[in-house]
């Protein structure tokens, strides 16, 4: 395969239709005759609902229809994909009914000819509630004597789930230190730029369901909104136009969407949802949300040989798709980049009056990293070691890949020192250790701070994953010769429609142009996984590499047969079959692609046509890793925080376009630092979401970030033929422990250990108040 | 924005916007750059029945000069305030605090009158127009009147505006050439308003002494205000380091602060302190 695509920072493909404003979002869609839906949604943490007055509501002006929980029964629970072993599950319906459980939680669907005829009416609902108290508070919410969310269950916890491995005991019985820290994950809003929408038309007469919906996993709607519907299957397409992120928040089933296409159902209308900032803040899922007890054995030499974290995970009110499923990847990537023998992690995952948590960018992973991250440095400041030297005592040798955890896992490759030490590099690390001295007898602050982070892409084997993981592509050649790609991922932000092509074109020898990849629309597109978990272009590009590598396979056949040739001799280049060392007689993929189709003089038993369908299956995941370095100063007047310097080196195996990767790079770490920073869902005791709007919720803009330093290492992943692992929650998981390690360091001389996030000035000056040692 | 309904007016005069706002009363909302009334619509926080544009008053647009002041018409906006050669030149200050209120989106719709009108604790610009001693111009059913910015900022989104009436232009005193100013504040994370805000202008006679000083804050209590007590401190000594650093001391002294979830009442009154010695220090040349 000549290489004209591949490795090139091809410019998104994308970009000038949505830099333009001619993309097409859900809410951008107007069908004839559209109804618009509002939601009356519970203003209390925990209530009993006494009863809904909707008389009002129905005599204004333009209301259609007002539905209720009662009116709503027929459907299906909200679907919870979780296996977890004696998981409580509790029936979520997609309107309250008795009860409510999270502020936002959804009552009433209105139903009218506008918009805001709709919102009007909803206003005019109204809710006899009787308050209950809130369970708010994480700990106590697992306690016995706590209210309880859920009478049917005996307490509010949802689950406990452990992972163990090595010998723990000895760890501890020979350890020369324990260190002894809890940490805290807060609760992060995911604040994707598009909220979610929803458009539900029924045809009657087909008695077919389209749902138009902002989502990542077009195919798994379908079959859940089938099966909450009672709808078959191939009578349910669900199309995703353009997807304005999604962060994990769209990786989910909402009772929203199976409700608007049962009011399509009933009303024989097409009806239309779209999100307000306010729903999205309190009614999309939330992500972390963890508090945990840390354990650690080390050795005076800085090895770490046993970790025990005990955690209780804030699921929220209910279950939604991977809710329970999100703690234990914290689990699994525990010990991080390092070889540590001996590991146990304990969730406790416990309801409380919040909406409910799930996956969001890297979903238990920066977690996982965080801990460890700040267990480094914990046994740099303990052993008063440098924290470079902590982590490369603990990092097992590039001869060591593939490498077995102790949590199970087994790590594709490796080379975890090479990141470091570019990244040592190109920050200068030894300087600002020499400048951090000179401005602490000056009285001021500088912290340096390391992440050196391994995570878990590429989800998943299926026997991993809830709902299958591998991924589907269809290569169609067309009969202009023209080529269609059709790929089971939905990319919504991640740019496969150019990284795709760029495969394709290198693959078939074509331009760029003359591909097409198409996605998100169940009835174009074979079934598929969608996009999470940084695994569309480890599983859904290896798809689609696998999908040409069987359509080549075929027109070698037809090859042979038009040139006259052995099968053998048949070689493909430049976009032409021909025979080895005959130039002269060859034949293009357009004029195949004419030949296959007009079928007049095929081989006998040729299947006319020439498209192949492949569906990947990867063996194992993939586990990228890097380096991120991030050099702070205090300011010792307001605690604020100052980024001097940020390095990333990253190693996400092969790149297919440097851009891409870059630009997920930077995204993740604006992400990671957001929560480093200044993210926080706050509820109050009551169960209000304090930061229920932008005014409240700080999302970090580009005058909050520095200039990131990229740089990468590349460790090809054995684990596809592309040797590519997946980039879309690196910068995330990375940096986010980096910022912190950063400004403990610099807080070392007040005698701090630990700081929880987010690290907000008054946080930071309030710990410089003390004098400093 | 999905509001409740409203009747929407679009008068071309002053005059016309008054009356307008008289017969509908206390339904009545005047939109300005629509930087506060319409999140509060779009919240149903504020459901006015009657939204009043401005938009389309020439008159309110006008930044003109007169007997050694300015007259910055109401809806001004914070970028044109920002970006005027003049107000640069000789009203800094003024500058100094549009350039840093919330974003370029904000700052090319929001106006001056709007966010003065909206008494907001925690805007910019009260700080500002504190220390400048600015007159505000207000027409109402009675006419035309005057009030000070001392007496105009009355408590929590109260202003001593009358109903019905329109704050018109700003009056803002040219400054001399030498007098420094500074703003200087602390962001609230996430919506970019003032924690707290410190204006500052400072004059220094030929010996180095100060001989004219004004700081205003805002932010820290329910309206902004002046730190006269640091103010009285500081006029006549050196301007220095240590002189400064000492006068902004306890400026919050004696006001009812409050704390959120994005600062406690503690934090509030120490960077109250910080902020009026940075204003001050920047006014003085002493630092940037």
């Amino acid at each position: 395969m000549a290489q004209q695509y591949i490795g090139q920072s091809v410019k998104r493909t994308e970009d000038p239709r949505l830099i333009t404003g001619l993309g097409h979002y859900v809410d951008d869609m107007k069908l004839h005759d559209m109804h618009y839906v509002a939601f009356v949604r519970s203003i209390h943490g925990h209530a009993r609902i006494r009863s809904v007055d909707i008389s009002a509501a129905l005599q204004m002006p333009g209301v259609v229809r007002i539905f209720t929980g009662e009116d709503c029964r027929s459907i299906g629970s909200i679907p919870c994909a979780g296996a977890l072993e004696g998981l409580k599950v509790p029936a979520h319906p997609v309107l309250a009914l008795e009860k409510v459980r999270y502020v936002g939680e959804p009552i009433v669907a209105v139903v009218a000819t506008s918009l805001y005829l709709a919102r009007d009416a909803a206003e005019a609902v109204t809710v006899d509630y009787q308050s209950l108290p809130a369970v708010v508070d994480l700990e106590r919410a697992a306690s016995a004597d706590s209210p309880r969310i859920h009478e049917e269950f005996s307490d509010n916890i949802a689950y406990t789930w452990a992972l163990t491995g090595g010998d723990l005991d000895q760890a501890f019985k020979e350890a020369d230190k324990v260190i002894k820290q809890r940490m805290v994950h807060q609760r992060l809003i995911p604040v994707a730029m598009e909220p979610r929408a929803v458009i539900a038309r029924f045809l009657p007469g087909e008695h077919e369901l389209t749902l138009w919906s902002s989502t990542q996993i077009p195919h798994l709607m379908r079959t859940q909104v089938a099966i909450m519907l009672g709808l078959a299957e191939n009578h349910v397409r669900v199309i995703t136009p353009e997807v304005g992120g999604g962060f994990g928040s769209k990786l989910n089933v909402y009772g929203e969407e199976a409700a608007l296409g049962f009011i399509s159902m009933q009303l024989h209308k097409p009806v239309k949802w779209a999100e307000t900032r306010r729903e999205n803040f309190a009614a999309t899922i939330h992500g972390r949300g963890q508090i945990g007890d840390l354990e650690v054995a080390i050795k005076k030499d800085g090895r770490v040989t046993g970790i025990r974290y005990k955690v209780w995970a804030d699921l929220g009110a209910y279950h939604q798709l991977l809710t329970p499923a999100i703690p234990t990847l914290t689990g699994l990537m525990l010990t991080g980049s390092y070889r540590i023998p001996a590991a146990r992690m304990d969730v406790t995952g416990v309801f409380t009056n919040k909406m409910a948590t799930d996956a969001y960018r890297g979903a238990g992973r920066p977690e996982a990293t965080y801990v460890i991250e700040r267990v480094m440095d914990l046994v740099a400041q303990e052993l008063s070691m440098d924290p470079v030297d902590v982590r490369r005592v603990n990092f097992p040798a590039k001869k060591d890949f593939p490498f077995a955890t102790a949590t199970g896992l087994t790590y594709d490759s490796g080379n975890y020192d090479a990141p470091l030490k570019k990244a040592l590099k190109l920050a200068e690390y030894k300087k600002w250790r020499r400048e951090q001295q000179k401005a602490r007898k000056k009285g001021r602050y500088i912290g340096i701070g390391l992440s050196t982070y391994v995570e878990i892409c590429a989800m998943g084997p299926s026997p991993a994953m809830p709902a299958g993981g591998w991924e589907s592509a269809t290569v169609r050649i067309e009969p202009t010769g023209k080529v269609t790609v059709l790929t089971g991922a939905s990319p919504h932000g991640q740019g496969q429609e150019t990284s795709f092509a760029q495969i394709a074109a290198d693959m078939l020898g074509v331009t760029i142009e003359d591909i097409r990849v198409l996605h998100g629309d169940t009835g174009v597109v074979q079934y598929g996984i969608g996009t999470f978990g940084s695994r569309a272009t480890a599983v859904g590009g290896t798809a689609v590499y696998r999908a040409i590598e069987k359509l080549l396979q075929k027109g070698t056949l037809l090859a042979a047969h038009l040139l006259q040739a052995p099968k053998k001799e048949i070689q493909f280049e430049g976009g032409k079959f021909s025979i080895k060392g005959d130039a002269s007689k060859s034949i293009s993929l357009q004029e195949m692609a004419l030949a296959s189709y007009t079928a007049k003089n095929l081989p006998v038993n040729f299947e006319p046509g020439l498209s192949s369908t492949y569906y990947f299956e990867p063996k194992n995941f993939t586990f990228p890793f890097g380096t991120h370095i991030c050099v702070v100063e205090l300011d010792g007047d307001t605690g604020e925080i100052k980024i001097l310097k940020y390095v990333a080196v990253d190693d996400c195996g092969k790149v297919i376009n440097p851009l891409l990767v870059d630009g997920q790079i930077h995204g993740g770490i604006a992400q990671g630092l957001g929560q480093a920073l200044m993210e926080e869902a706050v509820y109050d005791e009551s169960g209000q979401l304090i930061t229920g709007t932008l005014m409240d919720y700080a999302i970090p803009r580009a005058n909050d970030l520095p200039w990131f330093e990229l740089d990468r290492t590349v460790t090809p992943s054995p684990v596809n033929p592309l040797g590519v692992k997946g980039v879309g929650e690196a910068g995330t998981i990375g940096s986010t422990p980096a910022l912190v390690n950063a400004v403990v360091d610099a807080l070392q001389p007040f005698g701090v250990k630990h700081i929880d996030m987010p690290l907000r000035p008054e946080k930071i000056w309030k710990l410089l108040q003390k004098e400093a040692q | 924005m999905i509001p409740e309904s409203f009747e929407y007016f679009a008068p071309t005069s002053v005059q016309e916007a008054v009356s307008l706002a008289q017969r509908h009363g206390e339904e009545a909302k005047f939109l300005s750059g629509g930087h506060s009334l319409l999140p509060m619509m779009k919240l149903r926080l504020a459901t006015p029945k009657f939204v009043i544009d401005l938009g389309g008053i020439r008159e309110l647009t006008q930044i003109t000069e007169e007997g050694g002041k300015f007259r910055i018409g109401a809806l001004v906006n914070h970028h044109t305030l920002e970006s005027s050669e003049k107000i640069r030149g000789r009203c800094r200050l003024l500058a100094q605090t549009a350039a840093q209120i919330g974003d370029p989106q904000v700052r090319n719709c929001g106006t001056l009158g709007g966010s003065v009108s909206h008494a907001d604790p925690a805007a910019d610009y009260p700080a500002a127009l504190l220390a400048l001693e600015v007159e505000m111009e207000v027409e109402g059913p009675g006419g035309r009147r005057r009030i000070s910015a001392a007496d105009f900022f009355v408590d929590l989104f109260t202003s001593a505006l009358k109903p019905s009436e329109l704050l018109v232009a700003v009056h803002v005193p040219v400054l001399e050439s030498n007098v420094g100013s500074a703003y200087k504040k602390l962001r609230q994370q996430a919506s970019g308003f003032a924690i707290v805000g410190a204006a500052a202008i400072v004059a220094k006679d030929e010996g180095g002494k100060c001989q004219r000083v004004a700081i205003g804050i805002t932010g820290v209590g329910p309206k902004a205000f002046r730190a006269t007590a640091a103010e009285k401190a500081l006029l006549g000594k050196s301007l220095t380091e240590k002189n400064i650093e000492k006068a902004c001391h306890q400026i919050a002294s004696g006001i009812d602060v409050q704390g959120d979830i994005h600062a406690s009442s503690d934090y509030r009154r120490a960077m109250a302190d910080v902020f009026a010695r940075r204003a001050v220090l920047a006014a003085a040349g002493l630092s940037q």
